[in-house]
């Protein structure tokens, strides 16, 4: 008895927070920020993200640039590679941009399959083209690094196979996304195949190491210290931040894009309706005044 | 739960009476195999160094053959709808269809491997394993090949978009089980590879219903 009534007031007091909050979103001052929901709403990402973008995107190109200069032209060469070891300085964070790209693509299915943010949706859209990009990009220098290195534009090394099943993984996606008439089923399928590839990929990353390793281990691991010399490891992590910074632009951006194309074309969808109506009105008229006619 | 085995059985009965389909999909795997001798020579020691790899790929594309129908006709004609309002939750219908899948694609599959596998002279002592890895091989490939075809139901062009899908994710499978047949070709243990081949199995036996389950409700709606 005690839980029930519990739970009843519960219920009361749920509803009268809920009843707060559609009040809260239908008046025009914002509701006190309390969780990530408040930046689903897509004209709050979009004053957002229109302030934001101008600072990001100048931080992307102007932490990218110094990152690029160092690493391309103060940066040691390496005893062994010579100049071209200075191809890692954009190849390594293409690569991790590349997974970290999958990894936001998850993260946008679960919000979309969770919570429904048409935001995350749209996310999702945006992310896998830019994601595809970069894995291209670092597939293109890996195998510029692998000519002079092991003699061979191409070597089916299990960091390279596992990149490209990366980028078959992202344009599967990409072609998913836009093939359903209704883009809602798009999303949600998009939505199924990041989560199921997310949960693939590592299995994919193993079973291709053990498969056959060329490439050289990794330098950097979160648990140890990194067997690398501190004059490349300075330049690496600025590149590494300002390709992070200069991802996070061109989606934002995109993402803009995205919602403004939206709404443009709701705007243009009801446009087209009212047209129709008023024209339906029109013949409906024509035809009330034929039919008094015929009967005069 | 008679409810589960039911639709097994209707999808068996569907297939017994539409024979052509699992005929077609045995008869592509037989004519693609029997195209690398033509292509790459008949000397028996390339071939049989190639075998594994030439029947896990041809097997895995012939699988992936009737994937376009397995739920495409059940859209097509309404009873998806009546499959999702049967009382089973969408994952079990998912399960049930990739079993019926496996059935009807994976065994005669598995029956012509070792014939097919013998044609090119691949190493007697290494048929078994070959054969060992591809049964729970070709169920990884129906439940992964199921939630494919449920998730690109609905989709233009969905039949050549699920082998974009379905491909990349299949890659551990063929690695795996080529890692089996060749480490019995060479003489080496193959227990790890198939050992690790159930662990997919074991993995996707229940992931791949649940994603299976959800895209046909998105399908459904």
């Amino acid at each position: 008895m005690p839980v029930g009534f519990k739970l009843r007031a519960l219920q009361t007091a749920a509803a009268a927070a809920y009843g707060a909050a559609v009040d809260a979103s239908a008046s025009v001052a914002p509701a006190p920020a309390r969780n990530l929901h408040r930046f689903a709403n897509p004209g709050r990402f979009l004053r957002l993200s229109g302030k934001v973008l101008p600072y990001l995107a100048a931080a992307a190109l102007a932490v990218s640039a110094v990152g690029l200069w160092w690493g391309l032209f103060r940066a040691p060469a390496d005893w062994q590679q010579g100049d071209a070891v200075r191809i890692m300085y954009v190849h390594v964070p293409a690569a991790w941009l590349a997974s970290l790209g999958y990894l936001g693509l998850a993260v946008c299915a679960v919000l979309s399959l969770v919570w429904r943010h048409p935001l995350a949706d749209l996310a999702a859209a945006e992310i896998g083209p830019v994601g595809a990009g970069f894995t291209a990009l670092c597939l293109a220098t890996g195998s510029l690094w692998g000519k002079p290195m092991w003699g061979a534009w191409w070597v089916w090394d299990a960091r390279l196979t596992s990149m490209l099943v990366l980028f078959f993984l992202y344009l599967g996606h990409i072609a998913l996304i836009r093939a359903f008439d209704d883009p809602q089923r798009g999303y949600r399928a998009a939505a199924i195949l990041a989560l199921v590839g997310v949960v693939d990929l590592p299995i994919i990353k193993f079973s291709v190491d053990w498969w056959n390793t060329l490439h050289q281990p990794d330098s950097i691991t979160l648990t140890g210290a990194p067997t690398m010399y501190v004059g490349m490891l300075y330049p690496l992590a600025v590149c590494a931040l300002g390709f992070t910074l200069g991802f996070a632009a061109i989606v934002v951006a995109r993402l803009r894009a995205a919602v403004m194309e939206r709404r443009i074309r709701a705007l243009l969808m009801a446009r087209a309706q009212e047209g129709r109506m008023t024209e339906g009105r029109m013949t409906d008229g024509r035809m009330t005044d034929g039919r008094a006619a015929g009967a005069s | 739960m008679t409810r589960f085995w039911g639709l097994i059985a209707r999808e068996w009965r569907l297939s017994v009476r539409h024979g052509g389909d699992t005929l077609a999909s045995i008869l592509f795997f037989v004519l693609a195999a029997s195209l690398f001798p033509l292509a790459i020579g008949p000397a028996p020691e390339t071939l049989g160094r190639l075998a594994p790899g030439i029947v896990w790929v041809c097997a895995l594309l012939a699988a992936l053959l009737p994937l376009d129908r397995l739920f495409g006709a059940d859209l097509d004609d309404g009873s998806l709808d009546q499959l999702m309002l049967c009382g089973l939750p969408p994952s079990a219908v998912a399960l049930a269809k990739a079993l019926a899948h496996w059935l009807v694609t994976g065994v005669p599959l598995l029956l012509a491997a070792g014939p097919v596998a013998v044609m090119l002279r691949m190493p007697e002592e290494a048929v078994p394993v070959l054969l060992a890895g591809l049964l729970p091989g070709t169920i990884v490939l129906s439940l992964l090949g199921s939630a494919g075809a449920a998730i690109v139901l609905g989709a233009r062009r969905g039949g050549v978009l699920l082998p974009l899908l379905v491909l990349p994710l299949a890659a551990p499978v063929l690695i795996f089980g080529v890692g089996a047949a060749d480490a019995a070709a060479a003489g080496q243990a193959a227990r790890p590879h198939l050992l690790l081949l159930c662990a997919l199995l074991a993995a996707a036996l229940p992931l791949c219903p649940l994603a299976a389950g959800a895209a046909l409700r998105g399908a459904a709606e």
